[in-house]
């Protein structure tokens, strides 16, 4: 029978969730790397027992750790990100120039076709590259050494690139996302990139529908259909159907539009998730009820998924990389919170119920379904 | 041989127990000292220093007998009683976080 291994980065440490296909019984490991902040930890498609984590801390800066055993054992691998040449500078909070500096990495994405090669986005805001399994790091410049770059602002968390896309049918496409400039599309292989923010408007920017400045929170999409792109951004829930050239709102009847996850169904392209929070100065759900948002017919039309779990008093947040989905059938969704609460459901969000309860914060959570 | 006290999250991350023990050839100053650190221990290299820059991590202090370093000139010699071994240089992070 099949299984399921749930990758869980928190603010101190790691921890991977493992059943089998019935999803009913977990067994929870970790902390791994206890006291270290885990941004992201994501494995191999191709070849799973490959993960790749992102340890940092504020004393010590950033560590990438691999796994070639799904986990049981790790060893650190190159953690020298420097950017190509003179990196120059980008919008401050305050409006003033300022220099870009690496500070973490958000988010590792490992190639589909190769378990060696892997990217990592950073912050300040660009996209590295590694084809010998996180040994070394090279930067694509060629996104920071865009000529809007001096326009790019940091978001509250800070200028990361936290989302990055490859595109299956498209070996040379990839979209990348960050806070807060906009989402951007390579077709090239990461030499080039473009912005792709036509149909964006976010009011905390002097121009409202800028080419750049916004505050993307996270995109989504379904592989078999690639050209459909989902966006949580700040405010609003986005959708493009053309790789990203123009968007149109999908928000339609959620109680807020506001938040961070986004997620697209395994098996049904039109099926979309999202965990609506209140406002950008209160992260948390509206009325202290945690409740899943999901649409079937391609945003628009959402309903509430709120059956296990928590419908009032709740005030944990959901963040950008805290949601993911396995590929079983019924598809299995899975999210976690700043609370420390995994919440999953095996029957597409219909019901829920907490896998792990009691983690530090919860910073991202990825899933693999293993043979 | 130099004796070098490592905060937690570095010990473990190095996986050694303990004080480090390192032989620094010619004068002991925080650089050859560090050096000698992340010539043994090749995971700790951006951890104390920066990998281009190699100036001290921010959140990060150097202490020996009974003094605080961290501004000293990373060649400026340490204290004889380090360089001979009798008391340890330690890294310390600094008091912050949650």
């Amino acid at each position: 029978m099949s299984g399921v291994r749930v990758l869980v980065g928190t603010r101190k440490g790691a921890f991977i969730l493992t059943s089998d296909g019935k999803r009913e019984r977990w067994d929870v490991s970790g902390p791994h790397f206890g006291g270290w902040e885990i941004y992201h930890l994501k494995g191999s498609p191709v070849s799973p027992d490959r993960l790749y984590a992102s340890q940092s801390t504020g004393w010590h800066g950033q560590v990438v750790q691999r796994s070639d055993d799904g986990g049981k054992t790790w060893e650190a691998v190159g953690n020298q990100f420097v950017y190509d040449g003179v990196p120059g500078t980008h919008q401050w909070y305050d409006g003033t120039q300022h220099p870009w500096e690496f500070k973490r990495v958000w988010h590792l994405e490992p190639s589909l076709t190769d378990p060696d090669t892997v990217y990592a986005g950073v912050e300040d805001a660009a996209l590295f590259r590694s084809t010998d399994a996180g040994q070394t790091w090279h930067e694509l410049s060629g996104l920071r050494e865009h000529p809007t770059g001096a326009q790019w602002q940091p978001g509250a968390g800070g200028m990361c690139l936290h989302t990055i896309l490859l595109d299956p049918s498209h070996p040379e496409r990839m979209v990348i996302a960050i806070s807060a400039a906009g989402a951007f599309r390579s077709d090239d292989g990461g030499r080039t990139w473009k912005p792709i923010n036509q149909g964006l408007r976010s009011e905390f920017i002097p121009d409202p529908t800028a080419e750049v400045g916004h505050c993307v929170h996270h995109v989504a999409l379904h592989p078999a259909r690639p050209d459909v792109l989902f966006m949580q951004k700040h405010w609003d829930v986005m959708r493009s159907d053309d790789a990203g050239d123009s968007w149109h709102e999908i928000s339609g009847n959620l109680p807020t539009d506001f938040g961070f996850v986004i997620d697209v169904h395994a098996h049904e392209p039109d099926t979309v998730y999202v965990v609506p929070i209140k406002s950008d100065s209160e992260h948390f759900p509206p009325e202290g009820k945690l409740r899943v948002y999901r649409s079937r017919t391609g945003g628009n039309e959402w309903e509430a998924l709120t059956r296990g779990l928590p419908q009032s008093d709740c005030y944990v947040n959901v963040l950008r990389d805290a949601m993911s989905v396995d590929q079983l059938d019924p598809c299995g969704v899975y999210f976690g919170t700043t609370g420390g609460q995994v919440y999953a459901s095996a029957d597409a969000g219909d019901n829920w119920e907490p896998i792990v309860r009691d983690l530090p914060a919860v910073l991202s959570v990825e899933v693999q379904t293993l043979p | 041989m130099i004796r070098l006290v490592l905060p937690p999250h570095l010990r473990t991350l190095a996986r050694v127990e303990g004080d480090v023990e390192l032989q620094v050839d010619g004068p002991v100053t925080q650089r050859t000292v560090l050096d000698a650190l992340e010539a043994r221990y090749p995971v700790l290299k951006g951890t104390i220093r920066d990998h281009v820059t190699r100036q001290r991590r921010a959140f990060l202090r150097f202490f020996a007998c009974e003094q605080d370093l961290s501004l000293d000139p990373p060649d400026a010699p340490l204290p004889d009683a380090v360089a001979r071994g009798d008391e340890p240089f330690y890294v310390i992070g600094a008091i912050a976080g949650g």
